[in-house]
């Protein structure tokens, strides 16, 4: 039998309801392959023991018939963007050292209380500010994909360290949050699942704030089964999140019928860009046929802003950023770093505690919102980011979802794109414009770059309309059969 | 627009970022490059349309206007780099 940690949700609960394995068996095995890959740099912080612990716990439910539902005894890894009680969070800056919540995120309590397990706290970009999982203080997370050029690869990112988590087995899934692409960007770099809920299918509360109109908590893992069991236990109504939606849940499992006879895929003319692979758009061409295969009717639709949505982000993520990364005032928490008047000490501690990027964004954040620009700048970026939301409106009256690649290319190396921020931004040049309407999104691993890197593609739902999007999602998974493995993970 | 050293001076000075001197000069470079690459954004005819300030086409969700928190003193400061007794500290302000 394969190792334990390889296993999806869906069959570790089925093999957990047969008796056949221990939630204590399944953990074990995981925090055995997260000792062996420290090499990788997928976690800050790991946490053995309260994984254990809640392992034992979720056996002694089992035991007596009281199991809380599919999350039950499931190992899972979380950002560092969570907060959880008890338990060190970071954010990957260096400004958190040393702080250790009160209390537990919403997102993180929903699983918990479902029973899931915490195997530790993965690596990030700083504050979320990255595509490539290289802003982190902690260093650099690898991807476990490799070519034979000797370079690491980086796994994407923000969420890069929960991707290399999922993508090399150290948990059977993990939690990311997206803002830009934060969750699809690094699932299509690993070959894995990355799901982007609507805003406000997941409470923020909690979540270290970055941009707070388009944050959102989402699950990675090894299929869109998974996702879509995940998604149910994270996402919800709170009422400590007043943009947090009150709508009851749909059964997202319920929704994979396998069947899209019928369904309207729009692809969207603008997503073809200079300078992308001609590989990426073969795969695209691809990931149409498998949906036309299938019994889906494939319609042409423009999404004529698609080009203005990167500049328009980054204005309003970095507006947002400067205005929330505001609290680290080396006061309340986290660093703190003297100085001979209050504001000394502030410039001082915000000096030492903020990396390059973080920094930049909110020189950037700060200017756009100063007096004499805020309207030529932020208001304006305000204005596009509707005419962008209504593009995607007039496109489903006529499609059901949207299907686009996920990124512009597969992994790059670790090091690259490092001297020019607007090359590393346009990684998210796909995954953006439905960040900034809201939409939810999901990449599936869907092939392999020439050289042998994992590709995924995107597709688009309505809002709150999670369901068609999965089935979509599932179908597409199911005829890409996407199976290849990290070079050194071939069994 | 651009950017000149002294702008990013103020800048830093509003974000409370301390600049060393030396850089003030390169990174005013990196943010025109940024604010030349957004200006494309003055291509969008934008007459008439509502800036969106909210992406969820819904009412904000209201609670009840009741206490629901408190007594958690020692939590809020548990994390304070310098909290003295029951209280944050910051340098002097008041001379």
């Amino acid at each position: 039998m394969a190792a334990l940690n390889e296993l999806t949700i869906a069959e570790a609960g089925r093999k957990l309801d047969a008796g056949e394995i221990s939630a204590q068996e399944l953990t074990q095995d995981c925090l055995d392959a997260m000792a062996a890959a420290r090499d990788m740099n997928a976690f800050v912080t790991e946490t053995p023991e309260i994984a254990l612990e809640r392992a034992a716990a979720s056996d002694a439910r089992r035991a007596s018939g009281d199991t809380v539902g599919p999350m039950d005894g499931i190992p899972v890894a979380l950002k560092d963007l969570y907060c959880t009680e008890g338990v060190l969070t970071t954010a990957s800056s260096h400004i958190l050292d040393g702080f250790i919540p009160e209390y537990e995120s919403t997102v993180s309590a929903n699983l918990r209380d479902d029973g899931a397990i915490m195997l530790g706290k993965t690596n990030m970009d700083e504050f979320a500010m990255g595509s490539a999982t290289v802003t982190s203080y902690y260093g650099p997370t690898k991807n476990p994909w490799t070519l034979d050029d000797g370079k690491d690869r980086v796994p994407g990112g923000s969420s890069g360290g929960s991707a290399t988590a999922v993508a090399a087995h150290l948990g059977l899934a993990a939690t990311g949050t997206d803002t830009g692409g934060s969750i699809r960007q690094p699932a299509s770099f690993s070959g894995i699942v990355g799901m982007k809920p609507t805003y406000g299918r997941c409470s923020r509360w909690g979540l270290v704030a970055y941009a707070s109109s388009l944050d959102q908590a989402g699950p990675m893992t090894k299929s869109v089964e998974d996702a879509a069991i995940m998604l149910q236990s994270m996402a919800g109504h709170d009422p400590k999140d007043t943009t947090s939606a009150p709508i009851d849940l749909p059964d997202f499992r319920a929704a994979l019928t396998g069947d899209v006879r019928g369904l309207k895929v729009g692809i969207p003319k603008e997503y073809v860009i200079d300078g992308m692979p001609e590989e990426i758009g073969a795969l695209w061409k691809q990931g149409a046929e498998m949906f036309r295969d299938a019994g889906a009717e494939i319609v042409d639709i423009s999404l004529p802003h698609t080009s203005y949505a990167l500049p328009t982000y980054y204005i309003i993520s970095p507006a947002e950023a400067s205005s929330n990364l505001a609290r680290y005032d080396g006061v309340r928490f986290g660093l703190r770093v003297d100085g001979d008047s209050l504001d000394e000490m502030y410039a001082n501690t915000r000096a030492e505690g903020f990396g390059t990027e973080v920094r930049r964004r909110i020189m950037i954040g700060t200017y756009v919102l100063s007096a004499g620009y805020y309207d030529a700048y932020y208001v304006k970026a305000q204005k596009v980011r509707t005419r962008i939301a209504q593009d995607f409106d007039a496109a489903f009256n006529d499609v059901d979802v949207i299907l686009t690649p996920t990124a512009p290319s597969p992994a790059f190396a670790v090091g690259e794109k490092m001297d020019d921020p607007i090359a590393m931004y346009l990684n998210d040049v796909f995954t953006v414009p439905a960040s900034l309407a809201g939409l939810p999104g999901v990449s599936v691993p869907a092939g392999l770059s020439a050289e042998g890197l994992p590709l995924g593609l995107q597709v688009i739902g309505r809002a709150f309309d999670e369901e068609t999007m999965f089935r979509a999602a599932h179908v597409l998974e199911r005829q890409a059969a996407f199976t290849a493995k990290p070079a050194g993970m071939r069994g | 627009m651009s950017l000149d050293t002294e702008t990013v001076r103020r800048i830093a000075y509003l974000a409370r970022v301390q600049i060393p001197e030396a850089e003030l000069e390169p990174l005013a470079g990196e943010l025109n490059n940024i604010l030349g690459w957004i200006e494309q954004l003055s291509e969008v005819n934008t007459d008439d349309v509502e800036p969106m300030t909210s992406v969820a086409d819904m009412d904000m969700y209201k609670r009840a206007d009741a206490v629901t928190d408190g007594d958690c003193r020692e939590a809020v400061l548990a994390n304070a780099p310098d909290g003295k007794g029951a209280f944050f500290t910051v340098p002097k302000v008041v001379e």
